[in-house]
């Protein structure tokens, strides 16, 4: 297991580099610039703009530079057009925002969608399973860019109870609009993969035995059924983990909360690249890290999984 | 040297009582003094000689203090600088700076501290994007050190003592003290930026001259301000507090302004009518300095060539229904264009624009003879191609043009594209017809009508006139340039190389309480420190 866990880790590394380099590559195919702008600068302005920013460098080199400054500083360089800030700061303020809301959400959402979705499946064909799959899909239609507006308008514009936006260091107040209006899809999501998963499950042979000798229904259920039911959700939930806490850019946007989801799609169209690089990485190492750990996590559900 | 130029004489004597916040008589003011606003997006940089936008230069305003500020109608009014005088060449100009003037951190403002902000604007060291700016005031060598051709020190601007500035420039600038309200003119105090270097402009490193200190900066949050008691006019200051909320999405802010969270924010473009029914003490439509067209691509090379007719521009131009535009899909009050200049520009007289007294249908009839002049009509279809940015009121304003000039034969393909890749294409004469807007930099004509010279950086259609060049020219030296630019207007008007469609309007909802906004300021200067709230 340690081995392997070491491969995987190795293997990380070059995929890593691999993921810079296209994404430097993609991002600087992109027409315009940094600099680009309505009034276009007078070419002295710009060049030296350029040299201050390493812009006028060859592409190799700019790059060369840019890996050399993370390996050996842990320096992800300047923001382009946040000029007061260095990318890590960048992600320093909003990574934190983000892994607040996105961590709640992504609690909410496993431990309401897996409910609903055992709930439906257990009690199969009944007005619960109806219930709990109407909601789901319900849930699932209700993309974060509508749910938000609907909960502004109704808990502050109406009600007064929760301020329309804002982060304030993450007081209550301004967390739970951002965490219901992100979990909701993907709690709608858990919700039927566990269900759909659990009925199979349940239909399986180990359970008939398990019934067959007589164990009482919740034991079969929390014993026998829930942990192989998982495994389908497991997988879904490594990739979900990493969307959430790296940001909802509607969340974010609609929330105001200084998050990193905005400043990743803000860096895209303002061809930041400094800052894009950044959170490209971020993204990638995150993802590269949860996915080797649902993989850990199947070996430990699923005893006949060997690595 | 004579005494003050005479129209800056009586610009400022005028003024003169309007700076500060100047409670109304019969206003009683309110306990809770605080204001909070929404600006659109993070603000990039707190530092004066880096700043670019416009809610940036908002907050500049807050926190440092020019030679000059503006009043609540645009006038020049003291700021750090009290006077002036211009040489008998008008070249050079002497201000007198306030002794009680004082940092943040009590040290005083002295000449030297404009001096090395100015330096720091144009020093290739510092990279700024309004480097240019010292070239626009025409500042000697301002060109040359922003080109790394000369030493920073040999830039035309000179303490002459603690309290005496002097400025240098290449040729007469009638305009010149009104440059002077524009943030990226504003001193920086040298020992913090030196100890500090990019960490400057950090909450608690900062130090400014303004009416307020920066208290927190959250980027993409917000921007907390509070009250500088070293500041030389804060005896007169109300607010005690500003916070700028970054709200990207102007219907989410509309929501927070009312359930009371925000004292002013803009309108989402169609919303004016029916706030303006509900609220009618909230919802403000005020003229504001930016020019709405459609720009031809006129390159000798990369133009089409159909676009090289004048009558085809012509015609182009005049099957636009504006009044459809402004009244149908934009309704926020703005004005329909006929010309460039924004029609309240400072100074500026508004020429008879032939087709703007038209009717439509006459305007329309004309468009098709012109149209069958330069050979197309319902048997020769002309394919035209016009390019904008991503934004709900260009596609429904591009849409309401294609179906315009689909009456008069001309087949339009809306190419829809991302901002960046937008102004790249139209800086590379990549494009037919683009849609442009500018904002004046300052209150007067010549920062549109500069823009279509041969020698502009921003003239994208390439549109070529020594005509329309020599008149630019005369203008700079001219004692009252009015009647040239009316005439630049005209040569625009008669070779039309863009189609003018609208002025803008700045339609805002704001706290019927709130006092001192600067509304019928074109170039929405407002300054924080003039503001106050009545109670109810």
């Amino acid at each position: 297991m340690l081995s392997y866990i070491a491969k995987r880790l190795a293997i990380a590394v070059p995929t890593l580099l691999l993921l810079i380099i296209i994404s430097f590559l993609l991002m600087h195919a992109a027409p315009g610039g940094p600099f680009t702008q309505e009034r276009a600068l007078p070419p002295q302005v710009l060049a030296n703009l350029e040299a201050k920013y390493g812009l006028d460098q060859p592409l190799w080199r700019q790059m060369a530079n840019y890996v050399w400054g993370i390996v050996a500083h842990f320096d992800f360089g300047p923001s382009f057009i946040y000029k007061d800030r260095t990318v890590n700061e960048i992600i320093a303020q909003g990574f934190p925002v983000t892994l607040t809301y996105g961590s709640l959400s992504f609690a909410l959402a496993v431990l309401v969608g897996v409910s609903l979705g055992v709930a439906a499946a257990i009690r199969h064909n009944t007005w619960l399973d109806y219930l709990a799959v109407g909601v789901s899909i319900g849930a699932q239609v209700l993309p974060n860019f509508v749910m938000a507006p609907i909960l502004v308008l109704v808990f502050t514009l109406w009600l007064r109870w929760l301020p329309g936006g804002g982060w304030e260091g993450g007081e209550w107040q301004y967390i739970i609009m951002p965490v219901v209006a992100l979990s909701t899809s993907f709690m709608a999501s858990i919700a039927r993969i566990t269900r759909s998963s659990m009925l199979e499950v349940l239909n399986s042979n180990h359970i008939r035995t398990a019934r067959a000798k007589g164990l009482p229904e919740r034991k079969v259920i929390l014993r026998h059924a829930l942990k192989p039911a998982m495994l389908p959700v497991i997988s879904y939930l490594g990739p979900a983990f990493v969307t959430m806490i790296t940001g909802s850019v509607v969340v974010d946007i609609y929330f105001s909360t200084g998050g990193i989801g905005k400043a990743f799609v803000d860096s895209a169209l303002n061809r930041d690249y400094a800052v894009m690089m950044g959170v490209t990485i971020l993204v990638g190492a995150l993802t590269i890290l949860f996915n080797l750990v649902v993989d850990i996590l199947y070996a430990w559900i699923d005893p006949k999984i060997r690595y | 040297m004579n005494k003050l130029l005479l129209t800056t004489a009586l610009g400022l004597s005028l003024a003169l009582p309007a700076f500060a916040a100047e409670v109304q008589p019969g206003d009683t003011l309110a306990e809770n003094q605080e204001y909070t606003y929404r600006v659109l997006d993070a603000i990039k940089s707190m530092d004066p000689q880096i700043n670019t936008d416009v809610d940036g230069a908002g907050i500049m305003r807050s926190l440092f203090e020019g030679l000059y500020n503006e009043d609540q109608v645009g006038g020049l009014v003291p700021g750090v600088a009290t006077s002036h005088e211009l040489s008998d060449d008008k070249t050079t100009y002497t201000f007198h700076l306030r002794d009680n003037a004082k940092w943040s951190n009590g040290d005083p403002v002295t000449a030297n501290d404009f001096v090395y902000a100015w330096k720091r604007l144009a020093d290739p060291a510092t990279a700024s994007e309004y480097a240019w700016y010292m070239e626009l005031m025409q500042v000697v060598n301002a060109s040359e050190v922003v080109a790394g051709e000369k030493p920073v020190d040999e830039l035309g601007v000179k303490a002459v003592d603690d309290h005496t500035l002097e400025v240098k420039i290449t040729a007469p600038l009638p305009f010149f003290p009104k440059m002077l309200t524009h943030a990226s003119t504003f001193p920086v105090n040298q020992k913090v930026v030196e100890a500090h270097g990019d960490k400057w402009t950090d909450a608690g490193n900062l130090v400014g001259n303004g009416a307020y200190v920066l208290k927190e900066h959250i980027l993409g949050e917000k921007v907390v301000m509070e009250r500088n008691p070293m500041y030389w006019d804060d005896a007169k200051t109300i607010i005690t507090k500003a916070t700028a909320l970054t709200i990207n999405d102007e219907n989410a802010a509309l929501t927070r302004y009312l359930a009371g969270e925000l004292d002013r924010t803009d309108v989402p473009a169609g919303q004016y009518p029916r706030l303006e029914a509900e609220l009618p003490d909230e919802a403000n439509s005020v003229p504001q300095s930016c020019s709405y067209i459609y720009m031809f691509n006129l390159d000798e090379a990369k133009g089409p060539e159909a676009l090289k007719d004048v009558n085809v521009r012509k015609a182009l131009s005049y099957a636009i229904d504006r009044d459809i535009i402004v009244n149908n899909v934009l309704q926020g009050g703005q004005a329909p264009s006929y010309n460039w200049t924004h029609a309240s520009t400072d100074g500026f007289e508004m020429p008879e624009i032939d087709y703007a007294s038209w009717s439509q249908a006459d305007r329309l009839a004309k468009a098709k003879e012109l149209l069958a002049e330069a050979g197309y009509g319902p048997d020769n279809p002309l394919d035209l191609t016009l390019n904008y940015n991503t934004s709900e009121a260009h596609k429904k304003i591009a849409i309401a043009v294609q179906q315009f000039w689909k009456g008069i034969g001309v087949n339009l393909t809306l190419n829809n594209m991302e901002w960046k890749v937008h102004t790249d294409k139209m800086q590379n004469q990549d494009f037919e017809i683009a849609r442009y807007a500018w904002c004046g930099d300052y209150n007067e004509a010549s920062t549109y009508l500069d823009l279509f010279t041969s020698y502009s950086g921003h003239n994208n259609g390439k549109f070529l006139s020594a005509d329309y060049d020599k008149l630019l020219k005369d203008s700079k030296t001219a004692e009252n340039p009015a009647p040239l630019y009316k005439e630049a207007e005209q040569i625009l008007a008669a070779e039309m190389p863009f189609a003018p469609i609208y002025q803008y309007t700045e339609v805002e909802m704001i706290k019927p309480d709130m006092r001192g906004m600067s509304l019928n300021n074109l170039m929405q200067n407002w300054y924080v420190k003039d503001m106050y709230r009545v109670a109810n």
